[in-house]
């Protein structure tokens, strides 16, 4: 009975579609050309009735294949929740009578539209299964942290409390990293006027007194292998001795390095001890106590100090960081009121170019600092020189447009954090020959002098037994690599999550707010393993990549291009694919030459079924039909959107939506092409740094494949314009309609496909 | 230098910017501001200020106290409160700037011939006498203000303004002679008296 | 027994023979039309305006505008203060503000008006007389009353500074203040849309100390009405009305414009629009002659 396929149809006739278009001949459509065996119409499917009325066919008829022509299948999911059936969407809603005007005039090509659509969801349904999990792993509620700082203290007790258990693997010999070393902290709570106890012994303590965590001081992680869900994790002692365990997520909280003031010559670091970093001047508050802060070289008093921010930050410069690190300028804020609070007759005078002071309590803070007293002055620091008793800072006043210089008994260099990273996986290599050019690029600009790579450390934190490499992949800067707008937290690493400054800068606040995100995100990925669920961007998914092994050539484009190294290679070269560590994006499956690659529910098959099955009017009714590949992230939603604000699309378009535009495979494009069809358009998201990408690399891959298909299409002596592909962002409500009515327009000019049969 | 601008120089010797909030009305704003601008970008006159007030700020706190209170800059402010109603941190600009030159006049270091700190002065002046302006005599005492030859040129270059108000009945020659004011003028005046020793007295120095 | 009734500081310009005598005129008919009494402040003062300053140190001022509120507080209690002026309704709702927040300073003006034998209590509201216009009579009393449209006359409502900032009209904005335009519209007439020089400053007082800088301020605000159409300018302020208007043949000779750019009054629109004569309206005491008005009022 499993294996009997039982397919019904059903066409909802509520708001307007049944006005607007004829379901009956939609009825004989879907049962004569789409072979369903059954068709049903309701008045309003998504109501308790009509999916009563699906329930009971899937119930009592033994109906396992539905094809729900209505709205787009990103409305009313919660109604059409059949987990247990294979489904497919027709879009008559939002991709019809929404986005074509009333009127006989356009009713006969409306018609058609909602025809096709029929068509096509009645041959996808054909080629899905209804997905099941893999069962590779079981729940594995056990999480490691790496990294015993603030960040990693804090993700240890968030997910301790939630009932997940957790071992803190600690590189040094104690907790607290580097938050342990400072006086104070900035305020955290309102008014946000006066530095606060940083808190850190408590939170150290509070880790130690939970019996849900296991602190391994003086450890390092040797090797990780495994997926979530199974993790099996070899953690090394210095002592030589070793154990593994397995692990259901892992949180790398790493943190950073303070800065390498060494570089700051100018400033006379190293030259006189009475110019300081602002992590060494925590040693020297932490010193006094609440007396007088005393400058090193003899032990008086400090009576004036001065802050200069952005030191060897900002700034393009050899050996200096280009970014800005973020908690400097509260820092050097809450510094100053060291001195302020101590003795309020310290001249203190923080030297900046652009204050900075994000967060809640950034503004408040810096008032405070203000309505004490410390002197803010909007300049650039050339240089500091020591001379008799005290320092002299050299300085452009910008607002005054004047070099001046000012005299004072301590310097403090506001200086950043560097990402506590392991390799970059990627760093040289590069993923596809698009990479490989900007490495080359970038390795030519070095060697030209300019923007000198951030030194980063080379230790491997993880060590990943991947054949992507050992540790996670970085954007830039040694930062690890994150959806900076949705997904924070994630990273190229299924169930690895990152958190804290190895992220990108931080204070402590920001850690503690990344670090409860990071423990959400770390458990999900356990909870989902264990389900054979994917996590986001589709969570919950069930389906993952399976291989026919006989057609495979081990060319290794999957295991290479897969943005999240998911799969390995066994001794023969053939793909293994880890069901947990996969996003179900099908990058993969776009990049097999051989098509070998597929999903219960999403195949090459899937999709180069529904292609074909569209109706390709004879050469001579002059109505081209235009192939749409929309991306489901952004390009399907921004098309779903055009529909519900009234903007008009071209009656050619036919729109399949993809899981990522690095799914889409080469045949689709020829097939449809041999086809008929007149243009194709490509909609995919933002590939560059600032990415937009749901999985990170598919749309940057799917740009560099298309960029070849010039090659086919010359091949099939067709017009290069024939073919677009574009990035598209969910807000591009107007911009993506026009894309395809562009295409039509393209069309025209150029002329119809000859390839019409 | 006037015995006042000595004994703040002396008292305030370190920090101009103490000075300022000690005796400048709404001073203790001087050291809220951030720097961004918006006042000197916001000022209808601000091409013809010698200092913007950003850069008035950023000199009080640089200590720079002779080029402040010399400056021709404040007087140039025409009270639009442009700047303290688009000021980020909410600073009463206007009210400071006329405060300092207040404090500017009062110390005697207010530049000589500054038109605006003339007719203010003139505009007090006038209305001190009776309690309530003169526009006539404050009219020509603006034009006689740099002398007589200048004046008679003033006057006649406004002579077409003068004869349209004059006609129009909204300037009157009998406001040459008493015209409007206060009849409680005695306790006025010994009010005034009252409030500038108060004030006096706040800025450490005895009523002259 | 009047409808409104309020405590009335006409300020010094106001007066019979001074530079905006003819906007007291047109304000008294208005009120007249729109039955709201108005009880001169006895023995009021000068403010001292934005411009005392330099002779006038802080308190001194504060001390100033403190005594014409205890007048009113003595003579008129219970009625709130309403000015014409701008400068006197900024100077003297300033004076409320910082001796309410400030309670030295409330001490201080309080011994110094103790010498006058006063005392303040500072417990009146002190309100511009758009602001009663606005927010007591509404656009749509002030319509009804209105027997002569001023069809067919296009307007620039010129805000100003003082009128706008800081304080300003309740639900306005500083950059783009709607409410001359509303009320030009109630009256029958045509409002120069997004006329651009609608609150930049005329100088003010500096237009006697630094006349070249103020003309050339005024220079734009008159020449943007000509660029909206306009056919005259309406002011809130009688600064603002002094300076745009008297300059004018100033501005011409020296930068060659052929300026003669009627500016009124609100309530000379609304003298006007109520039906009343040019006399009433004040027309009269136009250095440049408002025609269109005048016909109408004929």
């Amino acid at each position: 009975m499993a294996d009997e396929k039982k397919y019904a149809a059903y066409i909802c006739t509520g708001c307007g579609i049944g006005d607007r278009l004829d379901p009956s001949q939609m009825e004989t459509i879907a049962t004569r050309e789409g072979k369903m065996q059954s068709c049903k119409q309701h008045e309003m499917l998504c109501s308790k009735e009509g999916v009563k009325m699906i329930q009971d066919d899937i119930d009592n008829e033994g109906v396992n294949h539905i094809m729900i022509a209505a709205c787009s299948r990103r409305a009313k999911v919660e109604a059409f929740h059949f987990p247990t059936v294979a489904m497919t969407r027709a879009n008559l809603r939002e991709g019809v009578i929404w986005v074509r005007p009333e009127g006989d005039e356009h009713q006969e090509t409306t018609q058609e539209m909602a025809d096709d659509y029929i068509r096509m969801a009645c041959a996808e349904l054909r080629f899905i299964t209804p997905p099941q999990p893999s069962g590779q792993q079981d729940l594995n509620k056990h999480i490691l942290v790496v990294g015993g700082g603030v960040s990693g203290m804090s993700a240890a007790l968030e997910a301790a409390a939630a009932g997940y258990p957790v071992t803190i693997v600690e590189k040094s010999g104690q907790l607290g990293g580097h938050a342990a070393q400072l006086h104070k902290r900035v305020p955290y709570r309102a008014p946000y006027d006066a530095p606060m106890e940083t808190g850190i012994d408590a939170l150290i303590k509070s880790v130690e007194e939970n019996s849900d965590i296991e602190v391994l001081l003086n450890s390092s992680v040797a090797k990780t292998s495994g997926a979530p869900g199974r993790f099996e994790v070899e953690i090394a002692t210095e002592s030589g001795s070793s154990k593994t365990e397995s692990f259901g997520a892992i949180i790398q909280a790493s943190g950073f390095k303070p800065y390498d003031a060494n570089q700051l010559p100018e400033f006379a670091y190293g030259k006189t001890p009475d110019v300081v970093t602002n992590l060494e001047l925590e040693k020297l508050a932490k010193e006094a106590g609440d007396g007088p802060i005393k400058r090193p070289s003899d032990g008086k008093e400090v009576k004036s100090v001065a802050f200069i921010q952005c030191a060897g930050q900002r700034s393009d410069k050899e050996g200096h960081l280009p970014y800005c690190s973020g908690f400097c300028c509260t820092t050097s804020i809450k510094q100053a009121l060291y001195f302020k609070d101590q003795n309020p007759g310290c001249d203190t005078t923080v030297l900046f170019t652009d204050l900075r002071t994000p967060g809640a309590p950034g503004e408040d803070f810096y008032r405070a600092g203000q309505k004490k007293e410390v002197t803010f002055t909007k300049g650039a620091v050339s240089e500091v020189t020591a001379g008799g008793d005290s320092l002299t800072v050299k300085f452009k006043d910008l607002i005054l447009d004047e070099d001046t210089e000012m005299t004072c008994d301590l310097v403090v260099l506001a200086t950043g954090q560097v990402p506590n990273s392991g390799p970059d996986p990627y760093a040289g290599m590069g993923e596809t020959e698009e990479d490989l050019e900007a490495t080359a690029e970038a390795e030519a600009a070095a060697a030209a002098g300019e923007a000198a790579p951030v030194e980063v450390s080379v230790e491997s934190i993880l060590n990943l037994d991947y054949r992507q490499g050992t540790d996670l992949p970085q954007l830039k800067w040694g930062f690890t690599d994150s959806h900076f707008i949705c997904f924070p937290y994630e990273t190229r690493r299924t169930g690895i999550y990152a958190i804290g400054p190895v992220r990108r800068p931080m204070d402590i606040q920001q850690a503690r707010d990344d670090a409860a995100g990071g423990a959400m995100k770390a458990i999900q990925a356990a909870v989902h393993a264990a389900e054979g669920q994917a996590v986001h961007p589709r969570s919950g998914d069930l389906s993952f990549p399976t291989f026919r092994k006989e057609g495979c050539t081990q060319c290794k484009r999957c295991t290479v291009e897969c943005p999240f190294g998911a799969i390995n290679e066994d001794e023969e070269g053939y793909p293994v694919y880890n069901e947990s560590r996969c996003r179900r994006c099908g990058t993969c499956m776009g990049a097999c030459p051989v098509r070998v690659i597929s999903f219960e529910n999403y195949s090459v098959d899937s999709v180069g079924q529904q292609l074909k099955n569209v109706d390709i009017p004879d050469e001579f009714d002059e109505k081209p039909r235009i192939l749409v590949l929309a991306c489901e992230n952004d390009a399907y939603p921004a098309l779903d959107q055009a529909g519900m604000s009234g903007v008009e699309i071209n009656p050619w378009a036919r729109v399949i939506p993809v899981r990522c535009l690095g799914s889409v495979s080469l045949s689709w494009i020829t097939d449809s092409l041999n086809s008929g069809f007149d243009g194709i358009v490509l909609m995919g998201c933002r590939k560059d740094d600032d990415y937009q990408c749901h999985f990170v690399k598919g749309s940057a891959m799917a740009h560099e494949r298309m960029s070849k298909v010039g090659d086919t299409l010359e091949s099939l002596n067709l017009e290069p314009e024939r073919v677009a592909v574009y990035e598209v962002a969910i807000t591009d409500i107007e911009r993506a309609p026009k894309l395809i009515n562009d295409m039509a327009d393209t069309v025209e000019k150029v002329g119809m496909s000859p390839f019409k049969f | 230098m006037s015995d006042l601008n000595t004994a703040m120089i002396e008292k305030y010797r370190n920090s101009f910017l103490h000075e300022v909030e000690a005796n400048v009305e709404e001073g203790e704003w001087v050291k809220m501001c951030m720097q961004c601008g918006v006042c000197s970008g916001s000022c209808p006159l601000g091409n013809a200020w010698e200092h913007p007030p950003q850069e008035i700020f950023m000199m009080i706190r640089a200590g720079k106290r002779d080029d402040v209170l010399s400056s021709d800059a404040m007087w140039m402010c025409t009270s639009c409160y442009n700047c303290i109603a688009r000021c980020p941190r909410g600073l009463p600009i206007t009210h400071i700037m006329h405060g300092l030159a207040h404090y500017a006049k009062r110390l005697g270091l207010a530049p000589k011939n500054q038109p605006t700190a003339k007719f203010a002065q003139l505009f007090w002046d006038n209305l001190m006498k009776k309690g309530r302006v003169n526009e006539l005599k404050l009219g020509l005492s603006l034009y006689f203000m740099n002398g007589f030859g200048e004046g008679i040129k003033t006057a006649l270059k406004m002579k077409n303004i003068g004869l349209g108000m004059l006609k129009t009945k909204r300037m009157s020659p009998a406001e040459a002679f008493g015209g409007h004011g206060v009849k409680d003028i005695s306790g006025l005046h010994k009010m005034i008296k009252k409030a500038q020793e108060l004030e006096d007295a706040r800025i450490g120095q005895s009523a002259k | 027994m009047a409808k409104h009734e309020y405590s009335f500081y006409p300020g010094c310009s106001s007066q019979k023979g001074a530079s905006s005598s003819n906007y007291l005129t047109s304000v008294e008919t208005m009120c007249e039309e729109l039955d709201i009494q108005l009880n001169h402040i006895p023995d009021w003062n000068c403010c001292s305006a934005s411009i005392g300053y330099a002779g006038g140190g802080e308190l001194p001022r504060l001390a100033l505008s403190a005594r014409n509120i205890a007048l009113s507080e003595e003579h008129n209690a219970g009625q709130e203060i309403v000015a014409t002026c701008a400068a006197c309704w900024l100077a003297t709702r300033e004076t409320s503000e910082r001796l309410a927040e400030d309670e030295s300073l409330m001490a201080e003006a309080n011994q110094a008006l103790a010498e006058a034998g006063l005392k303040l209590k500072n417990e009146t509201p002190i309100k511009h007389m758009v602001e009663v216009l606005i927010e007591d009579i509404g656009y749509d009393t002030i319509g009804e009353k209105v027997k002569k449209p001023l069809e067919g006359i296009k307007i620039a409502g010129y805000v100003g500074c003082q009128t706008n900032r800081p304080f300003g009209i309740h639900g306005e904005s500083f950059e783009n203040p709607q409410y001359l335009d509303k009320l030009v519209e109630t009256l029958g007439a045509d409002p120069v849309k997004n006329y651009d020089k609608k609150v930049q400053c005329c100088g003010g007082a500096l237009a006697f100390s630094e006349p070249d800088k103020s003309q050339e301020m005024i220079k734009g605000i008159i020449e943007a009405a000509y660029d909206g159409g306009a056919d005259m300018i309406v002011t809130p302020c009688p600064v603002c009305q002094m300076n745009v208007e008297v300059y004018q043949d100033h501005i011409n000779e020296k930068f060659g414009t052929k300026f003669k750019m009627p500016v009124v009054y609100y309530s000379t629109l609304m003298s006007v629009a109520f039906g009343r004569s040019a006399k009433d309206a004040a027309l009269d005491g136009q250095v440049i002659p408002a025609k269109k008005l005048e016909e109408i009022a004929k």
